[in-house]
C-alpha cells in the first residue's frame, strides 16, 4: 500500500495557506471603520477638499494673487450686488482677487501647520517617551526642561526673533516648532507610564528586544491614537498662531498671502466691506474644524479596543 | 552538569523605610529535562527569584549571588547584551496574567514571529510557518486565522497558549512560568496543565514553575522548592516532599487542601495563623517561628538548611524533634 496521492483539493488549500502564510491582512478593516464614522467623514472631506485646493492653487486661482489693480480696489463678492463674475469673492484694498489669495493662502496655512508638527512632534514624543519610560532621574531633568518651555510665551518669543531676524514663512515655523511640543511631552510622558508598566512590554523585555525596540514598537504604537489626537490640535493651534503672529506682523510678511495676514489687511475695512476679514475667517474656521473632526475620528478609529 | 546552577542568591530593594529582603540566601539548581516547582504565597519571593535569574528585576532591586550560572553562562557578570541575546532565544517567561501580556496593537502572529526574527535571520514566511506549527502544538484549532486576529479576540485561555507558544518559538533551553494557570478558570487550568506536561515530555523540556497551588505543582513538578519570606525553607523531590513534608510551613500548606475521599466532609481545613512577617531590615532565626505550633528558643538562633533524607533538604532545627513525635 503506497499513500494516497494528493488531491486537488489538497493540493489548493495548500497553495491558499501559502499564500496566506506569506500575506498577512491589514488595511481593510480599518477602512470600513473609517467611513462608518460621520465626523471622520465630514472633517477628511472638508480637509481633502481644502489640501486639494492647496495643491492645485495655480489651476484654480483665476488670477494672479499678487498683481494689483488699484482702480478695481474692493470690488464686493458675487453675492453682494456690485458684484461681479470677474472676481468672484470680491478683490481687496489693492485690487488683488480675493479668491486666488485665498486659495494660494491654504498652502501657507497647511505648509506650516504641518512642518510645525512634524518637529515639535518629533522632539515633544522624543521628549515625552524618554521621560515616562527611563522614569528617575531622567524624568525628572526633562519634566523640568517641559516646565521651563511652559513658562515661556509663544507670541514674546516670536516678537524677540522677529525682531532679531525679521519675520518670514521659515521664521514662523522653525520659531513655532521649536515652541510647541510641550503638550506632545506632557501627554505621550503619562501614556508611556501607563504603557511602560504593563506585561506585555515585560514580556519584549523577556523575549530579548533591546530598549529602542521596545520604544519604537511596543511603546510608540500604544500611545499612538493620543499622539494623533495631540497632533491634530497642535496643527490646528499652528495655523491659528500663524494667523495672529501674521496679524501683528510678527509672521508671515506681505505680499504673501496668509490668512491671517488678509484678516490683518481688512480690519480697516471692517465696518464698510466685512467680507474682506469674513472670507479669510470663515476659511480658517473651516479648515481648524477639518483637522479636529479628523483628529476625533482618528482616535475613535484608530483605538486598539475598538478592533474587530 | 545542571542547566542552570543558582547558589546563595539575594535580592535586596532600597526603600525609604529601609532594605527589604525580597529574597534571601536561595539556592538551588535545575537538571536538563527536569521541572522545579517554586512554591510559596503572595510576597515570598518566588517571582523575584525569577526575574533575578533573567536579570529583569526593577531597578531599585539589587541581585548578589554567589553562582548563578546558566549552560556554562555566568549570569553574574553577564552584560545586557549577553543577556539579551540569551532571553527568549535560550531561557523564555510565560507570564502570570494572559489578559495584559500581549500588545493590544499587534496581530497574534505578528508577536509570535517577533521573537524568532529578533535572534534568527528568517524570513516572515518561515517564521509564520513555525508560529502556525507550534500554536497547533499548543492546541489552538484554526491556527492560520488566529495569526491575523488581534489579542482581545481570543479568550483567556487561547491567550495563555498563545504565550505558551510564544514561549517555544525559538525552542529555548529554559521555560520560566510564572504561575502560568493563575489567572484562567479551573477547567483550562487542567487543559493548561496537560499541555504543559505534553511538551515536556514531547521537547524534554526544562522548566522552572511557579505557583502558590499546590495541587498544580504536584501533577507537573520533579522536584519542589518551598519558599517562605525569600527563603527556601524546604526542597526535594516532587514525591518525597509531599509524602513526609519535613518543615512545618509545608505541611500547613497541605493541610490547607482538601484531598478528595481522605478530608472527611464537614471537617474545618487546615489554616496557618498569622500573616507574612515584615522582610525589611536584618532578620534572626526562623522567618516562620512566629506562626509556628512547634516553635522552640532554639528557633531564634541560626537555622542551617541540612538533609532530611535523599535529595531532600529543610531549614528548621525542630524537623527532626517533629518527626519523632509523629
Amino acid at each position: 500500500m503506497t499513500a494516497p496521492a494528493p488531491t486537488g483539493i489538497d493540493a489548493a488549500t495548500d497553495a491558499l495557506r501559502q499564500v496566506m502564510l506569506a500575506t498577512p491582512r491589514r488595511g481593510s478593516a480599518l477602512l470600513r471603520r473609517s467611513l462608518g464614522h460621520s465626523g471622520l467623514v465630514a472633517g477628511g472631506v472638508m480637509l481633502v477638499a481644502i489640501v486639494a485646493v492647496a495643491l492645485a492653487a495655480p489651476l484654480i486661482a483665476p488670477h494672479d494673487p499678487y498683481n494689483q489693480d488699484l482702480a478695481r480696489r474692493l470690488i464686493p463678492p458675487i453675492w453682494h450686488a456690485k458684484g461681479n463674475w470677474e472676481h468672484v469673492l470680491g478683490t481687496d484694498k489693492l485690487g488683488r482677487d480675493y479668491l486666488s489669495r485665498l486659495v494660494f493662502g491654504a498652502r501657507i496655512s497647511l505648509l506650516i501647520g504641518t512642518l510645525t508638527v512634524l518637529i515639535s512632534g518629533t522632539i515633544g514624543t522624543a521628549i515625552g517617551v524618554c521621560a515616562g519610560y527611563f522614569g528617575g532621574r531622567v524624568d525628572a531633568v526633562l519634566s523640568y526642561v517641559v516646565t521651563t518651555r511652559l513658562a515661556l510665551p509663544v507670541v514674546l518669543v516670536a516678537l524677540a526673533s522677529a525682531a532679531l531676524v525679521g519675520g518670514s514663512l521659515q521664521g514662523v515655523i522653525v520659531v513655532l516648532g521649536l515652541l510647541l511640543w510641550d503638550r506632545f511631552a506632557v501627554v505621550t510622558r503619562s501614556a508611556t507610564q501607563q504603557i511602560a508598566r504593563t506585561d506585555y512590554v515585560a514580556a519584549a523585555r523577556a523575549i530579548g528586544c533591546s530598549t529602542l525596540r521596545i520604544l519604537l514598537s511596543e511603546i510608540l504604537p500604544n500611545i499612538l491614537n493620543a499622539l494623533i489626537v495631540v497632533a491634530t490640535l497642535e496643527m490646528a493651534h499652528a495655523i491659528l498662531l500663524e494667523a495672529a503672529l501674521s496679524f501683528l506682523g510678527l509672521g508671515v510678511q506681505p505680499p504673501l498671502p496668509s490668512w491671517g495676514l488678509m484678516i490683518s489687511e481688512g480690519k480697516q475695512y471692517m465696518f464698510f466691506s466685512p467680507w474682506v476679514i469674513g472670507i479669510p475667517a470663515a476659511a480658517l474656521v473651516c479648515l481648524v474644524l477639518a483637522i479636529n473632526l479628523v483628529g476625533d475620528g482618528l482616535r475613535d478609529v484608530t483605538a486598539p479596543e475598538n478592533r474587530d | 552538569m545542571a542547566l542552570l546552577e543558582v547558589e546563595n542568591l539575594t535580592v535586596d530593594i532600597g526603600l525609604s523605610a529601609g532594605v527589604l529582603h525580597a529574597v534571601s540566601g536561595v539556592s538551588f539548581s535545575v537538571e536538563r529535562g527536569e521541572t522545579l516547582a517554586i512554591v510559596g504565597e503572595s510576597g515570598s519571593g518566588k517571582s523575584m527569584t525569577s526575574l533575578a535569574v533573567m536579570n529583569l528585576l526593577p531597578k531599585r532591586a539589587e541581585r548578589h549571588a554567589d553562582r548563578l550560572v546558566f549552560d556554562g553562562v555566568d549570569l553574574a557578570v553577564a552584560p545586557e547584551a549577553r543577556m539579551r541575546a540569551l532571553r527568549g532565544n535560550r531561557m523564555a517567561m510565560i507570564f502570570q496574567e494572559p489578559m495584559t501580556s500581549l500588545n493590544p496593537s499587534y496581530t497574534i502572529g505578528n508577536q509570535l514571529t517577533e521573537a524568532l526574527r529578533c535572534h534568527r535571520s528568517v524570513g516572515i514566511a518561515a517564521a509564520r510557518e513555525r508560529a502556525v506549527q507550534l500554536l497547533e502544538k499548543v492546541g489552538i484549532p484554526a491556527a492560520l486565522r488566529r495569526l491575523n486576529q488581534y489579542p482581545h479576540q481570543l479568550s483567556g485561555g487561547l491567550r495563555q497558549r498563545v504565550m505558551i507558544a510564544m514561549a517555544l518559538m525559538c525552542g529555548p533551553d529554559l521555560i520560566i512560568a510564572d504561575e502560568p494557570t493563575t489567572a484562567l478558570d479551573v477547567t483550562i487550568q487542567a487543559q493548561i496543565l496537560h499541555l504543559l506536561a505534553d511538551l515536556k515530555t514531547e521537547f524534554g523540556m526544562t522548566m522552572i514553575l511557579i505557583s502558590h497551588d499546590l495541587g498544580v505543582v504536584a501533577r507537573v513538578a520533579d522536584r519542589v522548592a518551598v519558599m517562605y519570606a525569600g527563603q527556601v525553607v524546604e526542597s526535594g523531590a516532587a514525591r518525597s516532599l509531599f509524602r513526609t513534608p519535613r518543615h512545618p510551613y509545608t505541611r500547613g500548606l497541605l493541610n490547607c487542601i482538601p484531598v478528595p475521599g481522605r478530608t472527611a466532609p464537614g471537617t474545618p481545613l487546615g489554616a496557618i495563623p498569622g500573616q507574612l512577617p515584615n522582610l525589611i531590615g536584618p532578620r534572626h532565626g526562623c522567618a516562620f517561628r512566629e506562626r509556628c505550633a512547634f516553635a522552640a528558643p532554639e528557633c531564634a538562633g541560626e537555622i542551617p538548611f541540612v538533609a532530611a533524607g535523599p535529595d531532600h533538604h529543610v531549614r528548621c532545627v525542630r524537623a527532626g524533634a517533629l518527626e519523632a513525635a509523629a
